[in-house]
């Protein structure tokens, strides 16, 4: 038989071994990495083996992904007051718009599986983005004119979805103050449970304390205690069994929009899918070597037993990461505040810690009070930076002097330590265009 | 005998093929709605709507009432804040068009607050200048937007308080500060694909 007969039989063989291996990683396999078109960017990539998330209809085409998108993010979009909902944008008067930049889809601007040309935001677009809608803009804007055309979101004076602490109105009121303003007293955790009737220690309570004294005298001086939870509190089941290891289902029963933060943000969001936790070794970021293996989890941060919030605030997020912006946190001008705190010289409220700014505690209504509850999702502040703003840095800081030091990639990297080295002017334009305006006013 | 049979079969059917489609030829064609009359009574619910807005919950409500709700541009920044009546208008364009797309419109003028809510089309351009040259009269056309072709009406929105042009007037953002009570300040589009 000559080569040429075999080829044909050959290239069956070999397209059904293809074939057989993608169908089996499709239909049966648990591991489905090798189905990747590419590397999820940094906001997914923790759930990338989640692929139903995101692909819910195997012919559903951009609907299907765009549904998908809002499932997860339509309720930090509604937050952010976004600037452009699709909603403006299914109007047929915008259809030319569409023909530039169809914003009707997130995919249009954050296309997936394209790591390699991913910039900041998760973006896959050139950076001229704005300009083609807004070229305009120096007519009503003259301090805008001659402005570069992928200045409009790098500059620290715009973003395309949450502008809350950037437009024009914001920039006034807030104008104006001392660079450093009286620190801010970041509130106690929240009473709201002190009045609740505490329930009696159990004598399966009893017994389990008695053989575990270091426990015992861990719980006693934590605020579980102080609120009457007892062992059996974590430790049982619905059905009164006992739980050896309480995860986040426990707490949640309690700590419900903790819970629900969590798994909002980059350390719980695999939970949200059905997915085993993240640890430092499947994460992009740099870690200390000997956490790699340190799966996220509740008592990850907070330890079991004695739950000092403390030591969750600062002591266990640098126990795992160590960027650059890490590191440098404990010689920075926030950190020497929290060494301060800790060596009893200022109150602890006057003191700035890793999770002050990225897991913030916020004054919320709950069942008819004021109650504070700290933001589980670390993300929830952080991209586009300018998002911290008004939930953290204008508590002790001035609106420019904010806006500067967020711009500034040299202090997000020391941890903000000194001043911001160049200007942002958008508040500057702000007041001249209503000086201008009142003077026009008055004549 | 066979042969007979089969002919009249044919025939049979034959005969009640050209009847069924002569009855279907002779029903009545299904017009459907006017797009004017159908964009004329869109437009009724919308200004009775925007109306009632403004006279029983901001004017009873607001600074002119009770003093308990604070209508203001940004007012999802105010505890108390509720939005203008032209927030308010345009919040229901925005929640139509979740629901639907057999119609759209918007609020829009030649002198807008917001560029972004002036004329694009040319039969917009046409629209809103045919109104404000024309009080008290609409103004009806066609434009092929994209594959579609729409029926496009626009209806003058007037200055009904001081509130409105005393508002527009002092906005920094104002092409026009001499609005006057009465006055069309802009109008409303409303657009049917047909």
């Amino acid at each position: 038989m000559s080569m040429k007969k075999l080829y044909w039989p050959l290239w069956i063989v070999i397209t059904l071994i293809i074939g057989g291996f993608y169908a089996f990683t499709l239909f049966k396999q648990e591991d489905k990495s090798s189905l990747l078109i590419g590397d999820a960017t940094y906001g997914h990539y923790q759930i990338e083996m989640a692929c139903s998330t995101c692909h819910t209809d195997a012919f559903g085409g951009k609907e299907s992904l765009q549904t998908a998108c809002v499932n997860c993010h339509k309720q930090e979009l509604d937050e952010a007051h976004d600037s452009h909902p699709r909603k403006k944008f299914t109007d047929p008067r915008n259809a030319n718009m569409l023909e530039t930049l169809d914003a009707r889809y997130c995919i249009s601007c954050h296309s997936e599986h394209q790591k390699e040309q991913t910039h900041a935001m998760g973006l896959t677009l050139p950076q001229d983005y704005c300009f083609h809608c807004h070229k305009d803009i120096g007519k009503n804007r003259p301090s805008h004119k001659g402005l570069a055309f992928d200045s409009c979101a790098s500059s620290g004076c715009h973003n395309y979805h949450d502008n809350r602490a950037l437009y024009e109105s914001f920039l006034l009121e807030n104008a104006g103050g001392v660079w450093l303003k009286d620190i801010a007293r970041i509130g106690h955790a929240s009473k709201a449970h002190a009045d609740v009737s505490k329930p009696a220690a159990t004598e399966a309570d009893a017994n389990k304390a008695e053989f575990h004294p270091d426990i015992t005298a861990q719980w006693l001086a934590s605020s579980h205690a102080e609120a009457g939870v007892n062992c059996s509190g974590c430790h049982s089941s619905s059905n009164q069994s006992w739980i050896e290891k309480p995860g986040i289902n426990e707490c949640q029963k309690c700590h419900n929009q903790e819970a629900d933060g969590f798994r909002q943000g980059k350390h719980g969001m695999r939970l949200a899918q059905a997915l085993p936790a993240i640890s430092p070794m499947e994460s992009r970021l740099p870690f200390q070597p000997d956490r790699l293996q340190q799966q996220h989890s509740c008592t990850a941060c907070h330890n079991a037993h004695d739950f000092n919030t403390q030591q969750a605030a600062t002591t266990a997020c640098l126990g795992c990461h160590a960027d650059e912006h890490s590191r440098a946190f404990p010689g920075s001008p926030h950190g020497q505040l929290q060494q301060q705190a800790s060596n009893g010289k200022i109150p602890l409220e006057e003191s700035v810690s890793c999770a002050t700014c990225h897991m913030p505690r916020l004054k919320q209504h709950y069942q008819g009070q004021q109650v504070m509850r700290v933001e589980h999702n670390q993300n929830w502040n952080l991209r586009p930076n300018e998002k911290m703003i008004r939930s953290v840095c204008i508590q002790c800081h001035n609106l420019a002097f904010s806006i500067d030091a967020l711009a500034d990639p040299v202090l997000l990297k020391n941890n903000f330590t000194g001043k911001p080295a160049s200007h942002v002017p958008s508040i500057d334009w702000a007041q001249e265009r209503d000086k201008q305006h009142e003077s026009h006013q008055s004549h | 005998m066979r042969k007979t049979t089969k002919s009249t079969l044919i025939t049979t059917m034959l005969i009640s093929t050209f009847a069924g489609l002569s009855a279907c030829k002779s029903e009545p064609e299904s017009k459907g709605i006017d797009p004017k009359l159908y964009t004329d009574s869109l437009f009724a619910v919308m200004k009775a709507d925007r109306t009632n807005y403004t006279k029983l919950v901001v004017k009873r409500l607001g600074p002119a009432g009770a003093g308990v709700i604070r209508p203001d541009e940004h007012w999802m920044e105010l505890e108390n804040g509720t939005p203008l009546p032209a927030q308010m208008f345009r919040a229901g364009a925005e929640a139509v068009a979740d629901m639907t797309d057999t119609f759209t419109y918007s609020l829009q003028s030649i002198w807008p607050i917001n560029p972004q809510n002036a004329p694009k089309t040319e039969l917009e351009k046409e629209g809103l200048t045919f109104i404000a040259e024309n009080p008290g009269e609409n103004f009806y056309g066609k434009e092929k937007l994209g594959d579609v072709t729409y029926f496009t009406a626009v209806y003058p929105d007037v200055a009904v308080s001081d509130a409105c042009s005393g508002c527009h007037n002092a906005h920094k953002d104002s092409p026009k500060t001499d609005f006057k009570l009465g006055e069309v300040m802009g109008g409303v589009v409303i657009r049917v694909p047909i």
